[in-house]
């Protein structure tokens, strides 16, 4: 049954190609590619979806309200807009939160909109955004209050920021708004950009008060679904490092306006998050490095690299003695999953980061990656940055405000000197990189940018992999077509996954996927014969 | 309680709200015609979210495209957008029909759907197109009720044409269950009626597990049942209050599918509230013997008999019980009438819709008696979050979406309607006739009698 293994990727690719109208087929070539072992292939990414080919993408406001603001659970967020945009992005996402009191805030179970009406469009909706504003601060009495455009009301002209800055004055509190209205990007992650321009202009280095740590560190890029930041939290702890803030899972806005006085910064998620490490360097001296915390192995490498930065021996020590504690248990649970799980195949479709950085905990399963690819990535994420240069600026990303940032006159420090940033970089640690997700696959897998609706149908009927990784959206398709599928935004409501006791959650769950028995019974018995009957009749 | 009220009625801004957006009613419906494509014509994200919205409840595939919006298409327009978009929609499912909802956003910028049909299909003058069914539906004038009615109506309106007469029945069930849909149905053929139930997302909505991958799943109504629609003896319409959008802002000639048909092509019209309740159930299988002139068969009348027996047996869990009710007006409505029926006070009905007669309605079908009943429509759910303290419900009724309140005050939530994301099977639950009654009955009844054990000092396990 798993002889489709073999499948010649580029007989896929061409066989699926010949199905689109040729002006399609031609687009989507040049976002399908073959992986070749040494060179790195050029991918397209980040380019709109052709109308009409379903997509997994989401919308500018999405990826700026949804992910990046939705789980900081002391901003109030009040979209601005008519109903639906507000409604479908009120909680979906499974980020948690974990208040360190009753009392302290949490808005994040509110979904506030303007909930516009026709009245509104016409006349437009400032007055009626102003009134909301009143009316949540009177609520809520909250610190931040975060304003999100959506599509109409960038057509209508109503002026977020002015209004923002008004009421700003008028309530003391912290007001911004967001430009994120939904068509102004070709996915989420022009909603990214968004959220992490406003959030450096306004919020990022607004309180100097300095913060205790030996080691000070920022996370950015994660997000807390199913409690990873929880795990991550444990294991900062037990090693000794101080986590003033994390972009954005189990986050608060008072956290964001410390996150200045860090000396690394982490970034898990690169393509959401990448721009904000890249403003604080910039403009406080905070260098940044590409960590990975999904994957047992992945999480020892990434700690030692933090180890390796701060040069303190103690810290080193600590973090072997960690490593070595904690992956005796992972090791012991693996060991007896890993004979069911050898050799078996995984696809996987998501997010920024997520498809390459779950190929780590397959590769640790003894899993094969076939076929992955992302949502809302750029070329960089696929090729590395290496390639930021020649990537191609069109009409979209030039929609997307570039920021000038300048060095703080006052609190620019360098955290390292030259020489010494130079000598890590000799001993293997790189600074500001991202070697991407190509770099990792094997010769042969297809890397396959915006998968449409189609192309997927197509993967899982030529491949049949064991196990496909994708969300929500996709998750009845494939699995109507026998395949099982494993969502990796929301985690099937299980999880946590990141860090070592992440990885075992993980390790389980796939078990009990590849080994369930379930997936023999999609066909009736007298089904099966007529199966049979017609596949000898081809 | 008049002071909540009072509070409440200034807010602007609408918190947690208790309706969804326009698009998606329209989809729901596209998605119950047979062989049909949506497409979303304004930006993706919209299509994206209310993908997402109707899997996470239905538990099935749900492929809605998109014309996919730039910025520069606010600025042009979407015409380039549309044709590439419905290019590739026939070109990846060839569907018979593809239904086409319009978003605020591009209804904002004026976008007349009806010309670029129009053009598209001069544009492909001898080809084989599809049937092109349009709804337009921008959510700043109503929730996806009145997106879900408008859409029935103008599938209607623009496929019904005069031909031979036929004995078909139209019943136009609204927004109910795929499971609801399957009774019906059910219901139909143990008359041994002709029939039609628009829309029928039963299948499309609610498939078993296939041998080989549909990419349009089988089932729905089938467009030559909506054209024959005009010639039928009679319809059936569930719901009375229904399409705010129509009765706004469209012509006063018809408000819903139902009225359109009696005025256009004189097929009489029965209106009636969803039949939950024995009495709401009643009036429907009333109806359908005195449009066929067959008695209910047995089996549905003994249906009703265990139903009425259950009502006696269950009375003493009930009666008197407190209950906030919400969701979309009409199902709150027959919600409301159903629960006095069984002897349960609603304390509280509510409703994002903005119909504004839920009120006059639910006074006509309970005669009135609950002078002291909260009905508010136009509401969100952080205002009942306000008001329920004081409301002492002992049971809520409603989606998911709730959930919240309920666990706040720690009572029991019974879920039905749209969305449940929170509980396993929504597809297949039942509300409607004998049959829906009797499983909402022993819902409510069994979640009344788990608070009272778990509450219980004493663990009885005879109750
Ligand atoms: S813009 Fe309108 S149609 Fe789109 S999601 Fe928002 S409310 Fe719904
Ligand atoms: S209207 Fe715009 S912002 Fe709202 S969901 Fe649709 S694409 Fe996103």
């Amino acid at each position: 049954m798993k002889t489709k293994v073999t499948m010649d990727p580029e007989r896929w690719k061409a066989e699926v190609l010949t199905k689109y109208p040729s002006k399609v087929a031609k687009k989507r070539a040049k976002s399908i590619v073959v992986n070749e072992g040494d060179e790195v292939k050029q991918i397209q990414a980040n380019i709109r979806t052709i109308p009409g080919i379903i997509t997994q993408r989401g919308c500018t406001y999405a990826g700026c309200k949804g992910v990046v603001l939705g789980p900081t659970r002391d901003i109030i967020n009040l979209v601005h807009g008519p109903i639906g945009c507000s409604f479908y992005a009120w909680l979906t996402r499974r980020n948690q939160t974990l208040p360190p009191t009753e009392d302290s805030p949490n808005f994040m179970m509110y979904s506030f909109s303007t909930d516009m009406q026709d009245s509104n469009i016409v006349f437009g909706g400032e007055t009626k955004l102003k009134q909301a504003i009143r009316e949540a601060f009177e609520i809520f009495k909250p610190k931040n209050i975060g304003i999100f455009s959506t599509c109409p009301v960038g057509l209508i002209g109503d002026d977020v920021h002015a209004v923002a800055r008004e009421m700003k004055a008028e309530l003391g509190i912290n007001i911004f708004g967001f430009s994120c209205e939904g068509y102004k990007g070709v996915s989420q992650s022009a909603g990214h950009h968004i959220a992490n321009n406003q959030i450096f202009k306004h919020v990022v280095g607004l309180n100097d008060t300095p913060v205790e740590g030996k080691f000070k560190v920022n996370l950015l890029g994660e997000y807390n679904i199913g409690g990873d930041a929880f795990e991550l939290e444990r294991i900062f702890e037990k090693v000794g490092i101080t986590l003033i803030s994390t972009f954005s899972g189990n986050s608060t806005i008072d956290s964001f306006e410390l996150a200045h006085h860090a000396d690394l910064n982490m970034i898990m998620c690169h393509r959401s998050i990448n721009y904000l490490a890249e403003m604080m360097e910039t403009k406080f001296g905070i260098p940044w490095i590409k960590v990975n915390f999904i994957g047992a192995d992945a999480t020892a490498k990434s700690l030692r690299k933090i180890a390796q930065y701060f040069g303190d021996a103690g810290l080193a020590a600590k973090v072997e003695e960690v490593i070595a504690e904690e992956m005796a248990l992972v090791a012991k649970e693996l060991e007896s999953i890993k004979a069911r799980t050898q050799d078996k195949t995984a696809m996987m479709f998501v997010g920024g980061s997520r498809a390459h950085h779950y190929q780590e905990l397959f590769n640790e399963l003894g899993m094969k990656t076939l076929s992955a690819g992302y949502e809302f990535g750029h070329r960089d994420d696929y090729e590395g940055r290496r390639v930021i240069p020649t990537i191609q600026v069109d009409a979209d990303s030039r929609n997307i405000e570039e920021i000038h940032v300048e060095a703080d006159p006052t609190r620019y420090k360098p955290r390292k000197t030259e020489a010494e940033l130079k000598a890590l970089e000799e001993q293997g640690l790189k600074f500001s990189e991202y070697e991407g997700m190509m770099t990792e696959m094997e010769k042969g897998a297809l890397v396959i940018d915006d998968i449409s609706h189609y192309e997927m149908e197509k993967l899982v009927e030529m491949y049949e992999p064991d196990v496909f990784c994708a969300g929500i959206k996709e998750k009845y398709c494939v699995q109507k077509m026998g395949i099982p599928l494993k969502q990796l935004h929301s985690y099937d409501y299980g999880g946590p996954y990141a860090g070592f006791e992440g990885a075992v959650n993980f390790y389980k769950d796939i078990d009990m996927i590849v080994s369930t028995s379930i997936w023999k019974m999609v066909k009736a018995p007298w089904q099966k014969e007529s199966v049979i009957e017609a596949e000898y009749a081809l | 309680m008049e002071l909540a009220i009072k509070k409440t009625e200034t807010f602007t801004s609408t918190r947690n709200a208790c309706k969804l957006c326009s698009p998606l009613g329209a989809s729901l419906v596209f998605k119950g015609i047979e062989g049909c494509i949506p497409m979303i014509h304004g930006s993706q994200g919209c299509a994206t979210y209310i993908r997402r919205y109707m899997i996470s409840h239905y538990k099935e595939p749900v492929d809605i495209a998109s014309s996919n919006f730039s910025e520069e298409t606010t600025i042009y327009g979407g015409n380039k957008n549309f044709c590439t978009g419905i290019d590739n929609v026939r070109h990846m499912y060839n569907p018979a029909v593809i239904g086409i909802a319009s978003t605020c956003l591009s209804e904002t910028i004026g976008e007349d759907i009806p010309r670029l049909i129009r053009e598209y299909a001069q544009l492909h003058e001898g080809e084989q197109i599809p049937v092109f069914i349009h709804a337009s539906t921008p959510s700043y004038q109503g929730s996806h009720m009145d997106g879900f009615h408008e859409t029935v109506l103008s599938a209607v309106a623009s496929l019904a044409n005069e031909g031979a007469t036929s004995k078909q029945i139209n019943i136009f069930s609204g927004f109910i269950s795929p499971a609801d849909i399957r009774y019906i149905k059910e219901i139909c053929d143990d008359f041994g009626v002709e029939y039609m139930v628009f829309p029928d997302y039963s299948d499309t909505l609610d498939n078993p597990h296939w041998k080989d991958y549909q990419l349009i799943p089988e089932g729905g109504t089938p467009v030559a049942q909506i054209q024959n629609a005009a010639n039928a003896i009679a319809s059936i319409e569930f719901g009375t209050i229904m399409n705010k959008l129509v009765s706004t802002s469209k012509s006063s000639v018809a408000h819903t599918a139902g009225e359109w048909l009696e005025k256009h092509h004189s097929v009489p019209n029965t209106r009636m509230p969803l039949p939950i309740g024995i009495e709401a159930s009643d009036v429907f299988f009333k109806t359908l013997e005195t449009i066929s002139g067959i008695p209910t068969p047995r089996h549905h009348a003994r249906e009703r008999g265990r139903l009425v027996d259950a009502y006696v047996d269950g009375h003493k869990y009930v009666f008197g019980k407190r209950a906030i009710v919400f969701g979309e007006e009409d199902m709150v409505l027959s919600m409301v009438a159903f629960l006095h029926e069984i002897g349960i006070e609603t304390v509280l009905a509510g409703s994002g819709g903005e119909s504004n007669s839920l009120k006059k309605e639910i006074d006509a079908l309970t005669s009135g008696l609950y002078p002291n009943m909260i009905v508010m429509n136009n509401l969100d759910f952080e205002t009942i979050n306000e008001m329920v303290d004081e409301l002492k419900p002992d049971i809520f009724i409603g989606n998911s979406k709730g959930y919240y309140i309920a666990r706040r005050l720690k009572k029991p939530i019974v879920r039905i309607g749209f969305p449940i994301h929170d509980r396993f099977g929504a597809q297949r639950l039942h509300h409607i006739g004998y049959r829906g009654t009797q499983e909402l009955f022993d819902r409510i009844v069994n979640a009344l009698i788990e608070y009272k054990q778990e509450h219980s000092p004493v663990g009885y396990k005879y109750i």
